[in-house]
């Protein structure tokens, strides 16, 4: 036995080492995300968290299933696949508290001409306007329905 | 049983690990949503984009983005005959306040709405030295933000410029496709924004997804792709002069 009793320092340091590792490995255990690595190399949980984030616009399904009125008019008119939020604005608040939160309503003078305005970078079947020659100001909804704005298809107020 | 000092100084480090476990819990699952039942990617219509904003709006409402920076933002090319591999280039604030009118003048004009192309071989996420951006198993290119150190490695890698260090949090910020929306049924702001159907979100695991018969009966195209990046952001009818 007088080898491993000349080697005990020896045995004392491979000791230390077997130590650090294991203090190496519950620190590792402990700084890295339990979900790291559940779905590859990044914390699986992060997935969760952004799909948590709230949301802003309700969606065209939200305001359907109270706005069917206007949802009839639409359906009708040059407006049928233009959902309500794009003119209306995000309204997620609206849909959750239809009664305190209560949408402004757009000024067709304004929002109308987003879209309609005349430029040559538009579409040529895309119907636009100038603006200053067509209303000379006047809010759109004086002669169109917003909803349903096509003169030939009952959209003329 | 009595503890010494010395047994002591082991035991608390210790119990101290041990309770951080039983505070955590578990993770909350999210209910209805499977991940490996869906592969996102994006439809943009490049002859029904009316240059309008509405998408460069909505992405900032949706997402909290910052004035000056951009999830998606719309870029009209001027292109003329003489020069087509130079096109004269405008965004103005991302088109979000719309662009300038242009006059008749002979010469070709379109608009082309840019954003994250959610590649399936990212650049940006393979340079990620910490793990802080991925793509989920779903498609959608993510970065964790309580993970991310702002290091901007994957902000240079990106070939289309989509990414941006947030000013106030610094760290990365990207499109996300809206995650937060497609994973409770909704489609994204942008596409939900848009007055002409330009922007279609695309589920390409679907079968009943009408992208797939899109795919096939359209001249469609992606950005960069001898890049070999993956890009999931198909382009309808896109002219030769974007890049």
């Amino acid at each position: 036995m007088s080898v491993f009793k000349d080697a005990r320092h020896l045995f004392r340091f491979a000791g230390l080492f077997v130590f650090a590792f294991l203090v190496f490995l519950v620190v590792r255990h402990d700084v890295v995300p339990k979900s790291f690595g559940q779905y590859g190399h990044y914390r699986g949980n992060a997935i969760g968290e952004i799909a948590a984030h709230p949301i802003k616009f309700a969606g065209h399904q939200a305001c359907e299933s109270c706005h069917t009125d206007v949802l009839d008019v639409k359906a009708k008119g040059k407006h049928a696949n233009v959902n309500c939020e794009a003119c209306h604005g995000a309204l997620a608040k609206h849909a959750d508290d239809p009664s305190t939160v209560t949408p402004v309503k757009p000024d067709t003078a304004v929002i109308c001409a987003q879209c309609h305005t005349a430029s040559a970078a538009k579409p040529k079947g895309f119907p636009q306007v100038v603006p200053e020659e067509h209303s000379t100001g006047l809010p759109c909804e004086t002669c169109h329905k917003p909803h349903s704005p096509g003169m030939d298809a009952g959209g003329a107020k | 049983m009595k503890i010494t000092r010395r047994q002591m100084i082991v035991l608390l480090p210790a119990a101290a690990v041990a309770w951080k476990y039983v505070l955590a819990g578990t993770p909350e699952a999210s209910p209805n949503y499977k991940m490996t039942e869906h592969w996102w990617s994006m439809l943009i219509d490049i002859p029904k984009c009316i240059g309008c904003g509405n998408c460069v709006r909505a992405c900032q409402t949706e997402n909290d983005v910052p004035d000056g920076y951009f999830r998606t933002w719309v870029e009209r090319y001027n292109v003329s005959d003489e020069d087509m591999t130079n096109p004269h280039v405008i965004s103005p604030d991302g088109g979000k306040e719309g662009f300038p009118v242009a006059q008749e003048d002979g010469e070709k004009y379109f608009f082309a709405p840019k954003m994250c192309n959610q590649c399936a071989d990212s650049p940006c996420t393979q340079v990620c030295p910490v793990g802080a951006t991925f793509i989920s198993p779903d498609g959608a290119v993510l970065v964790d933000q309580t993970y991310c150190l702002g290091c901007a490695y994957c902000v240079q890698a990106c070939p289309y410029g989509c990414r941006y260090i947030h000013p106030v949090k610094k760290v990365v910020d990207k499109c996300t496709l809206c995650y937060h929306r497609i994973t409770k049924g909704l489609t994204t702001a942008c596409c939900e924004a848009c007055p002409t159907g330009a922007r279609q979100l695309a589920d390409l695991k679907d079968p009943k997804d009408p992208i797939h018969e899109f795919l096939k009966t359209h001249s469609v195209q992606v950005l960069k792709p001898h890049m070999a990046t993956g890009a999931k952001v198909f382009y309808n009818d896109l002219d030769g002069s974007v890049r």
